[in-house]
């Protein structure tokens, strides 16, 4: 007759302990014989491109996972190259990454932080992706910058302006090569003086939420340097459609400057209903009143019409610049999808290759070693003139443009006009700059 | 002063959106008691009815200009729209220019047939289903409109801008006594608050002054004795769902020059919708007119400046907490009547 162990309490353990074991997530067990989190084993190497496809913002993201395909397509040596022949850094060469054909998934953000941290995270645990890409929206990009963190992958940014994606969220893990809402009003700010002196009252509209406060701030420190006024900042929920209300205060405000710190289609409809109110045939104070979007998108000049004309604003990137890098990038986008890259699908393109020729040279798919590539990087080559990536917080370095909704468009992408390429030493901060202040980029996350 | 009666008619232009869409819902649910949700799909099917005439009379054929280059250096392909060529470029310029109030001689009858279809289609195969049946379909098919839009016209707004004799602003402050431009309000803003008004009568006037009419109110009142009558109230009931979905259709059309139409631009009025269906109460008509234009003030009135520094983030509740105090206290909203959503 035998005798069984087995007790209640011994099976309940022996079960937790399995369960836990079966629950853990892919990448922690992964990491044990890799030493990092989704070490590619086989002759491939895959990319998460998480990106809003539908949503506000998911023509950004769209014409961002074209920009996306089309550098996957030139580092495993398909088409022209792009601006892998005008990169100053020679380490691709059409061959993949250290051997290995690049692969990818995309996901759709919705341009919702939760939905993007559940994409992101199916992309690194189900996908074994080593790297995430895209994106349009600050929230979204703090969101998935810390979930890549705790992952132990790389984050390249795509379209993130807020001064917190890397001031007081920063991460290790994470890199923008975008600019940011301090470096808009530092560009903006002479160009204002200029076009419109000294003494302005601007009443701001302003998106509420993370980006829409940071550039706020930025853009009043700016302009209250020059010596205007901020005679009002008014917050709106994101997505408000009808802006007749917040704007209709401004008719008698004494305001003579709206500054529309709105993005996608918030700054399509405010900037369009400003325009119905009458507000640009105003005069106030003895001036002309004027509309100023610190923030513009080709694709949101687009949906604008005729109401950006003369409208100032400032761009990381336009498909305007007459750079050598700019022409390849043009060249090889328009061809393959008959119209110019915006400048969201441009700083995801150079995202792209920036990774896996950081990789490259790291000799490494590691992304502490990448990390450390990538970390006061210097660069051209890339349409932004020379770049640097700076350690002390992942932030990219460049010429920043401002720009003009153009008073004779000839087409439907010459709607914005390049006023200035503002020099890089101009928007330059300090890391502690109190407006970046309180973060801490921390330790570089391996996975292990 | 001149601010409150800003905010007046920022909440009557608002209100007249809200009333017109609350009008088309309570008509669907007071003839068919059907909870529709594809409502605001209607109505973005009528603001994407203005945008497709735009493009229509946009639509162009191309020649290229080798004086020119686009932008990969090729010579510039330019683009004259078709209506210039064939009718002139006078009568070509003027078609595009009054692309939005040509669109409501289409979106009437194309809202019609559309109600048609999809009340006959879908809908009467979910009266004798639960509320929550018809919530679930109706909700569904909004989802598949808006995806359907999306996949045609894109994600982003798409301006669709007034005829140009309609731009620019009226200075309203001038009528009232003010200084000249004190209260200038946007022109197709106030013709839309009109236009809202005239399509608001016009369905009163259809219901009270016709013989059709007073069967389809009899039939809301007491279908079962206007069928023993040997009245087919099915036929004029589903004659009902084409006219909502017409007058859903119409408000989308004039409302396309105030709101650059996107595919999620039905949702964004639905829940309101509802909520003033339900303040007005349950398919009172004058009701989802009253509360549609009460609310739509409130709402103006809660984003002024003034009244967001004594109670920040009001702008975003008012309309609910409104709710709640109504239904608290009048638990059939404004106008409801007992028996109509009671079981």
């Amino acid at each position: 007759m035998s005798k069984s162990n087995f007790t209640r309490r011994g099976v309940l353990k022996t079960s937790a302990i399995t369960g836990a074991g079966l629950m853990l997530p892919t990448y922690l067990r992964a990491e044990n014989h890799t030493g990092f989190t989704n070490a590619p084993t086989g002759n491939t190497v895959k990319f998460g491109f998480n990106v809003p496809q539908t949503g506000p913002y998911a023509e950004e993201g769209l014409d961002e996972l074209r920009a996306q395909e089309l550098a996957v397509e030139h580092l495993n040596g398909i088409g022209d190259g792009g601006m892998l022949n005008t990169f100053s850094s020679k380490t691709l060469d059409g061959t993949g990454i250290l051997g290995k054909k690049v692969e990818f998934v995309t996901g759709d953000t919705q341009t919702k932080s939760d939905v993007a941290r559940a994409s992101a995270q199916s992309m690194i645990q189900k996908d074994g992706c080593v790297m995430i890409n895209g994106g349009s929206s600050s929230g979204v990009a703090i969101a998935v910058q810390g979930l890549c963190q705790e992952a132990g992958v790389v984050f390249m940014a795509g379209l993130t302006h807020s001064n917190d994606t890397t001031g007081k969220d920063k991460k290790a893990n994470g890199f923008r090569h975008f600019f940011n809402g301090y470096m808009s009003g530092a560009a903006l700010g002479p160009v204002l003086e200029k076009a419109y002196g000294n003494e302005r009252q601007a009443y701001h509209l302003t998106a509420d939420y993370t980006w829409g406060w940071t550039q706020q701030e930025s853009i009043a420190a700016s302009t209250e340097a020059l010596g205007w006024t901020t005679v009002q900042n008014v917050l709106t929920p994101v997505g408000a459609g009808d802006f007749s209300s917040y704007i209709a205060p401004i008719l008698n405000s004494g305001a003579d400057t709206l500054i529309l710190n709105h993005y996608g289609g918030d700054m399509v409809n405010s900037l369009t209903q400003a325009v119905q109110f009458g507000l640009r045939d105003k005069q106030v104070n003895g001036k002309n009143f004027e509309i100023i979007v610190p923030l513009y998108s080709e694709l949101m000049a687009a949906g604008a019409g005729s109401n950006i004309q003369g409208v100032y604003g400032s761009m990381n990137w336009n498909w305007q610049l007459s750079d050598a890098g700019t022409a390849a990038f043009v060249k090889s986008f328009g061809e393959k999808y008959g119209f110019p890259p915006s400048n969201a699908a441009h700083t995801c393109y150079v995202q792209t290759l920036l990774y896996a020729d950081a990789v490259t040279r790291a000799g490494s798919f590691n992304p502490c070693a990448v990390a450390e590539a990538l970390e006061d990087f210097e660069f051209d080559g890339m349409g932004n003139g020379p770049t640097t990536y700076r350690g002390a917080d992942h932030q990219c370095f460049k010429d920043v443009l401002v720009m003009k909704g153009a008073d004779n468009p000839t087409n439907q992408y010459d709607t914005l006009e390049i006023v200035e390429v503002t020099p890089r030493a101009q928007v330059e901060y300090d890391p502690e700059h109190p407006m970046f202040a309180g973060g801490n980029l921390g330790e570089c996350n391996p996975g292990a | 002063m001149d601010a409150f009666i800003l905010q007046i008619l920022n909440g009557l232009d608002k209100g007249s959106a809200y009333a017109l869409i609350a009008l088309g819902l309570t008509l669907i649910f007071g003839t068919l008691g059907v909870v529709n949700f594809a409502h605001g799909a209607l109505f973005m099917i009528g603001a994407f009815v203005a945008v497709t005439m735009q493009k229509l009379f946009s639509l162009s054929f191309l020649t290229v200009d080798d004086t020119q280059k686009d932008f990969l250096g090729n010579p510039l392909k330019v683009e004259t729209p078709y209506v210039e060529a064939w009718f002139g470029e006078n009568v070509g310029n003027w078609l595009q220019d009054w692309s939005v109030p040509l669109a409501i001689l289409v979106v009437i009858p194309f809202m019609f047939f559309l109600g048609f279809v999809l009340e006959r289609g879908l809908i009467k195969h979910f009266y004798k289903r639960p509320h929550a049946d018809q919530i679930l379909v109706t909700f569904g098919l909004a989802i598949v409109i808006g995806e359907l839009i999306k996949a045609f016209y894109g994600a982003n707004p798409i301006q669709t801008p007034p005829p140009s004799t309609f731009i620019g602003t009226v200075d309203v402050g001038s009528w009232l006594g003010f200084e000249a431009n004190t209260i200038a309000y946007p022109t197709w803003r106030i013709v839309y608050f009109a236009f809202s008004a005239l399509i608001i009568a016009g369905v009163f006037a259809f219901l009270q002054f016709t013989t059709f009419g007073m069967v389809v109110r009899a039939g809301m009142a007491d279908r079962e004795t206007v069928g023993m009558l040997g009245i087919d109230i099915d036929k004029r009931f589903t004659f009902m769902f084409g006219l909502a979905a017409a007058v859903a259709g119409m408000a989308g059309v004039m409302y396309a020059p105030i709101l650059s139409p996107h595919y999620n631009i039905g949702m964004d009025f639905l829940v309101l919708s509802f909520v003033v269906v339900v303040v007005g109460g349950m398919g009172s008509l004058p009701g989802a007119v009253l509360a549609g234009f009460m609310l739509g003030i409130l709402q103006s009135f809660a984003s002024m400046n003034e009244v967001k520094a004594l109670l920040p983030g009001i702008d975003q509740i008012i309309i609910y907490l409104v709710a709640i105090i109504i239904l608290l206290t009048r638990p059939r909203g404004l106008m409801g009547r007992k028996g109509v959503m009671e079981e």
